[in-house]
């Protein structure tokens, strides 16, 4: 069962204790934007069979959003990081990339 | 290829079965082919059929990177209906389900289709309403399906418990011509025909990447070394995003871990299908007498082919309360796939960015029922370049907002 640590609460909780939300960092395109942009945003995902910035809820718990880092490949968990951020921590970034010499990094 | 017959059964019995002869070849990959389809699985297997069947186009290749029928395919819990809301949706899954009445005599295989009924139970006003629309719905496409009381739901599945009391029994949408039919050979009779049409079954091989120049297709890099192609289809579930980003572009696509289990064999207890949306299992036996039983997809991208285990508690829960027999069975075994999700719920059979290469993917939880439907409709896309089976899957859907709308009618995982 996957574990993440809540960085809103501190707490370490599992999966039934949280609400998945799908890819992290997704830049919004709202009325205005072109038919792509919308799309991109609405629908084309990296879905990558490795490191995946992803968005969690702490559902039953404190109710805040953040943000995991995690292996979709091996479901090993990186870290977890504040919502209120527009991309990783760049120390989150160092340990993947540690653990994943061959990763091509963010993006 | 010799043919399957009740004579051949005979002959071999008296010559100690020495003269069977292999199913398929395994051979070394050429150094180019008018199609490669990457991926052999169900989807995968028939559209090289129906490309050969229909089309004449037997210069094929299909590369697999684990074994034949590995994938979703050898994974799935068998349940065939077409009972879907949306018409494109009853014209595909009906052509699939029409095509499985033939498949085994089609195939000169023994698919073990068993069209037993499939019953999805309405367990509250609003699934009642919604399955009652489909099918007034289907009558309208042509797809068999009614709409049955609550009594008649209990003669077809007498261990079912009809009163609740948190969920009871209102009704169902039934289809008589429903059911299931044995996975593996679904995909070992397709890859039988095509082995003998003279295509190109090339397992454990996978593909590493995908050769493009000037917008189109070249051909793919593999661990059996580079192969060319004029034109390429990927039909790989799981995997489409990580083949979609071989060739340079993004899909509409999510990987996400299913699970099914079966519990040890028992006598014959229920002889149809049962899908009880709500809350969230389905039940069927199989041959062997196993109960096998699946549920919901787990919520968060996953690659591993391990699913989480609330889903498990949740359903087995949820069919312990609608099946009461069934609480002191023992599940034998459980395993998951990783299943290829669209946010309408629908499949996509597209041309892509790139020229030469189609994309037959987003089957998600649902599409064993589809491959024969799918083979068809994919091979006259990568024939013709266009299928109507296949026109309203198309990726352009999504930026058009063209959607196909299954998820309120499916409900659950199947
Ligand atoms: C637990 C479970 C229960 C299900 N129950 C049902 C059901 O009851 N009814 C129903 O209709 N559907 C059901 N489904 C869905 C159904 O199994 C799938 O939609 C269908 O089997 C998909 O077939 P496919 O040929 O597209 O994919 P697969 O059978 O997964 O084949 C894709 C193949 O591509 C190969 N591949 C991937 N990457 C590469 C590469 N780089 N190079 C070479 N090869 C590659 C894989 O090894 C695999 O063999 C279920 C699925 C699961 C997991
Ligand atoms: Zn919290």
């Amino acid at each position: 069962m996957l574990t993440l640590t809540c960085p809103c609460c501190g707490v370490t909780v599992e999966e039934t204790e949280l609400a998945p939300g799908g890819e992290a960092h997704l830049k919004r395109f709202g009325p205005g934007s072109s038919d792509e942009e919308f799309e991109t945003y609405m629908f084309a995902r990296k879905n990558p069979k490795g490191v995946h910035f992803e968005r969690w809820r702490h559902a039953y718990g404190c109710g805040k959003w953040f943000l995991t880092a995690r292996c979709t490949a091996t479901l090993e968990v990186f870290g977890s990081y504040p919502a209120q951020t527009t991309e990783p921590p760049a120390e989150l970034i160092a340990k993947i990339k540690e653990k994943r010499p061959g990763w091509e990094g963010y993006k | 290829m010799r043919r399957y017959s009740i004579f051949a059964v005979a002959r071999e019995a008296l010559r100690y079965h020495s003269g069977w002869e292999k199913a398929w070849a395994s051979p070394e990959p050429k150094k180019r082919y008018d199609v490669i389809i990457v991926g052999a699985g169900g989807h995968g297997l028939a559209t090289a059929y129906y490309l050969g069947k229909v089309h004449g186009i037997t210069n094929v290749a299909i590369i697999e990177k684990g074994w034949l029928g590995g994938g979703n395919t050898g994974r799935n819990t068998t349940i065939i209906r077409s009972n879907y809301l949306q018409d494109p949706s009853a014209a595909i899954y009906e052509k699939a389900r029409s095509l499985y009445e033939e498949l085994s005599a089609d195939l000169n295989y023994n698919v073990m289709f068993s069209p037993r009924g499939l019953l999805m139970l309405a367990q509250s006003e609003h699934e009642m309403r919604g399955y009652k629309r489909t099918v007034y719905a289907n009558n309208l496409q042509g797809v068999e399906t009614r709409w049955i009381e609550r009594d008649e739901v209990k003669s077809l599945v007498p261990i079912l418990n009809i009163d609740g009391p948190r969920y009871p029994v209102l009704g169902a949408l039934y289809q008589e011509r429903g059911g299931t039919a044995r996975h593996d050979a679904v995909a070992w009779g397709y890859a039988r025909k095509c082995s003998a049409m003279g295509m190109d079954i090339i397992q454990n091989c996978e593909v590493t990447g995908v050769r493009t120049a000037r917008g189109k297709v070249v051909g793919v890099n593999t661990t059996k070394g580079e192969i060319d192609c004029n034109k390429l289809a990927m039909v790989v579930a799981g995997h489409s995003s990580v083949l979609a980003e071989m060739a340079g572009f993004r899909l509409p696509i999510e990987s996400a871990a299913l699970q099914a289990w079966v519990s040890e064999p028992i006598k014959p207890t229920i002889d149809v299908v049962v899908m009880a949306n709500l809350v969230h299992g389905y039940m069927s036996q199989s041959d062997k007498g196993e109960l096998v039983i699946g549920g919901g997809t787990d919520g968060f991208n996953n690659y591993t082919q391990r699913g989480s285990w609330h889903h498990v508690e949740q359903t087995t829960r949820a069919l312990v309360e609608t099946f009461p027999v069934i609480s002191r069975l023992k599940m034998l075994r459980q395993w998951g796939g990783i299943v290829d999700m669209t946010g309408d719920r629908s499949p996509i059979l597209s041309k892509t960015p790139v020229e030469g290469i189609y994309v037959n993917c987003g089957w998600g939880t649902g599409g064993f029922k589809a491959i024969p439907g799918s083979g068809y409709a994919m091979a006259e896309l990568v024939a013709k370049e266009y299928s109507p089976l296949a026109a309203d899957f198309s990726l352009k859907r999504f930026k058009e907002g063209q959607f196909i709308d299954e998820s309120v009618a499916a409900g659950v995982a199947h």
